[in-house]
């Protein structure tokens, strides 16, 4: 039995599909993930799946619950870590939890105790008296991935959970998380643009333009890349393309002011190219195969997580400014 | 139960928060002495009703009223606060029933207007009112069906507005005619036909006339006195209280899912 089972699911804002039809499948116990570009539609998948729209077409089921028909029930089922951040900063980190812990019922000794450790656990108990306006990004996103735990939910939904985090808070969450998966059956949904994240999912969707590209393990996506991937940049990218493909029979292409090129062996490889190319080459690296180089094979445009970091200031910068003019 | 617990959750967040912020609460107490003193001392030179009880007095039901409005919506426009900085979806996504979010809203916006009206009334000896512990009681118990009312109505609109640039819209086009055509400042008799009509159907009428039934002591047919018997101001309070919120619950609930 999935946990989460995804069929033709569509929603549409005007003419433009932000979900265009996905299918898929969730086990419990599984963490799953969704990745792709800004605007692929991964949060408005998530938004679906727990009931804050309605599809405009097909089926969500969660925890067996149909997510329009039996939203209630979907709802005591989940927990979520929303892409942006929904505490009340006018409360105090404990205040935000107990105001949770009401909403989901927990009996009063309950939240008490589960609040108490749920601070310990993501290193707040010393600050539960402060209003999380005083907080710092990633103490911000600690309480609240306390806060979605508090209920125990079956499923936790995390969008993009490491969002403006360093890489230091970035690793602590994730040791974090993978001690609570051990400690408790529980499923993770989660988006990411970061390659390194994706990586540690069981199972992956690649997702753009609100349609799933591809799904598998990272092993599996991996492996649709033929060989290792090499990048060049030359003193004209114009010439070298043709030139590649006489020369070499390979399609180059063109990314970023980059070409990149799937070949079997890079290392032997590159001194042929190099000797070869009627074009100078300024530089010239190789990868093995990544999630990078999954998308880039799949989709011909790069996930840079360096845009998604500048997008993130931005964003915060937008929210900043308008709750000074509030 | 349970929707008990979450109205009482919804209703402690917004009051705690309430008493927490002194400035505000300051703020809020100000306007309405600053209009007792500048328009009700000031106006008191020209306005006489004939009967020789001052403006002012006349006047503080009516701020009364005003306080309590911008109480009472203030509260309720927090939803859009809310929704923009996104703690909306942390409700949104619980296993609780809208009505219940609805009723723990209109019921904090409720409690804060009523206490404000309550700190004002402090104002009774000094504007030269008899001080009657049952007047004011009554006058409170006024005080806090106008606020449901309003309270409940601030959650209609709050659940169509979407942005909070819309707020100056409303503070323009809702809360000053509201305020005008409510008998704060003159009597709704008085009003030419179409704003008549607008001022019967203004709840803040009823609630300033109960006010002014618990608070002033006039002579009979007053020319600024009470437009209605208290009997029907309250009737009408009720009456409109529980529309308002069967409305507030299921626009509030249409704007939940899109
Ligand atoms: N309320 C809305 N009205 C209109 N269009 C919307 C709305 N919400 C989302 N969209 C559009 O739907 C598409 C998918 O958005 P979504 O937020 O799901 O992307 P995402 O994959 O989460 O991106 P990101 O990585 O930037 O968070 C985008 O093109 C977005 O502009
Ligand atoms: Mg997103």
């Amino acid at each position: 039995m999935s946990i989460i089972a995804v069929s033709q699911l569509v929603k549409r804002y005007g003419d433009l599909a932000a979900v265009d039809g996905i299918s898929f499948e969730v086990a419990p116990g599984e963490l799953f993930g969704f990745l792709g570009p800004n605007g692929a539609g991964k949060t408005t998948t998530i938004h679906l799946l727990c009931t804050l729209l309605t599809p405009t077409s097909g089926r969500a089921s969660l925890a067996g619950y149909d997510c329009v028909r039996e939203p209630h029930r979907v709802r005591e089922a989940i927990g979520l870590l929303f892409q942006d951040t929904t505490l009340d900063h006018d409360l105090t980190a404990w205040e935000n939890l107990v105001f949770h812990a009401a909403l989901y019922n927990l009996d009063r000794a309950t939240a008490r105790d589960r609040i108490a450790r749920m601070l310990d656990l993501v290193g707040l108990a010393d600050r539960q008296r402060d209003l999380v306006r005083k907080f710092s990004g990633g103490m911000k996103r600690r309480l609240e991935i306390a806060r979605g735990l508090l209920h125990y939910p079956k499923v936790l939904f995390l969008d993009e959970p490491t969002i403006g985090l360093d890489p230091q808070s970035r690793h602590h969450l994730w040791g974090f998380l993978h001690t609570l998966r051990k400690q408790r059956e529980m499923t993770l949904f989660m988006t990411t643009h970061y390659m390194e994240e994706a990586e540690q999912c069981d199972r992956i969707a690649v997702i753009d333009h609100g349609r799933i590209i591809a799904l598998g393990t990272p092993g599996e996506l991996k492996r649709l890349v033929k060989g290792e991937m090499i990048y060049l940049t030359t003193a004209d990218n114009a010439r070298a393309v043709p030139a590649i493909r006489e020369v070499f029979g390979l399609d180059a292409r063109e990314e970023g002011g980059r070409l990149y090129l799937e070949v079997d062996e890079g290392e032997a490889f590159i001194p042929l190219l190099i000797r070869r190319l009627p074009v100078a080459v300024l530089s010239v690296s190789l990868h093995k195969p990544t999630l990078n180089e999954v998308f880039l094979h799949l989709t011909g445009r790069a996930i840079r997580a360096e845009e998604a970091d500048a997008l993130d200031v931005a964003r915060e910068a937008v929210r900043a400014r308008r709750r000074r003019d509030v | 139960m349970r929707h008990l617990r979450a109205i009482h959750v919804v209703f402690l967040r917004d009051f705690k928060k309430f008493l927490r912020e002194r400035s505000r609460l300051l703020g809020a107490l100000a306007r309405p002495v600053v209009w007792l003193l500048l328009l009700g001392v000031g106006l008191s030179q020209i306005v006489q009703s004939g009967d020789g009880v001052p403006y002012e007095q006349y006047l503080f039901p009516g701020v009364l009223g005003m306080t309590i409005l911008f109480a009472a919506f203030m509260s309720s426009i927090s939803i859009i606060w809310d929704r923009e900085f996104g703690f909306l979806k942390e409700i949104l996504v619980a296993p609780v029933a809208r009505w219940a979010i609805v009723f723990g809203k209109a019921l904090s916006g409720t409690a804060i207007a009523t206490v404000q009206a309550l700190l004002l009334m402090l104002l009774v000896p000094f504007l030269g009112l008899p001080f009657r512990p049952l007047g004011v009681l009554g006058a409170a118990g006024a005080a806090a069906l106008t606020a449901l009312c309003l309270s409940a109505l601030g959650i209609c609109l709050a659940s169509r507005l979407r942005t909070l640039e819309s707020f100056n819209v409303l503070v323009n086009f809702v809360l000053m005619p509201m305020f005008f055509l409510s008998g704060a400042m003159y009597p709704v008799s008085r009003l030419p036909e179409p704003l008549g009509i607008v001022a019967h159907l203004n709840p803040m009428t009823y609630g300033i006339d109960a006010m002014k039934h618990c608070l002033l002591d006039l002579p009979p047919g007053s020319a600024l006195g009470q437009d209605f018997p208290l009997g029907w101001d309250l009737l009408f309070l009720a009456g409109f209280a529980l529309g308002a919120l069967a409305f507030a619950t299921w626009s509030f609930e249409r704007s939940g899912r899109d």
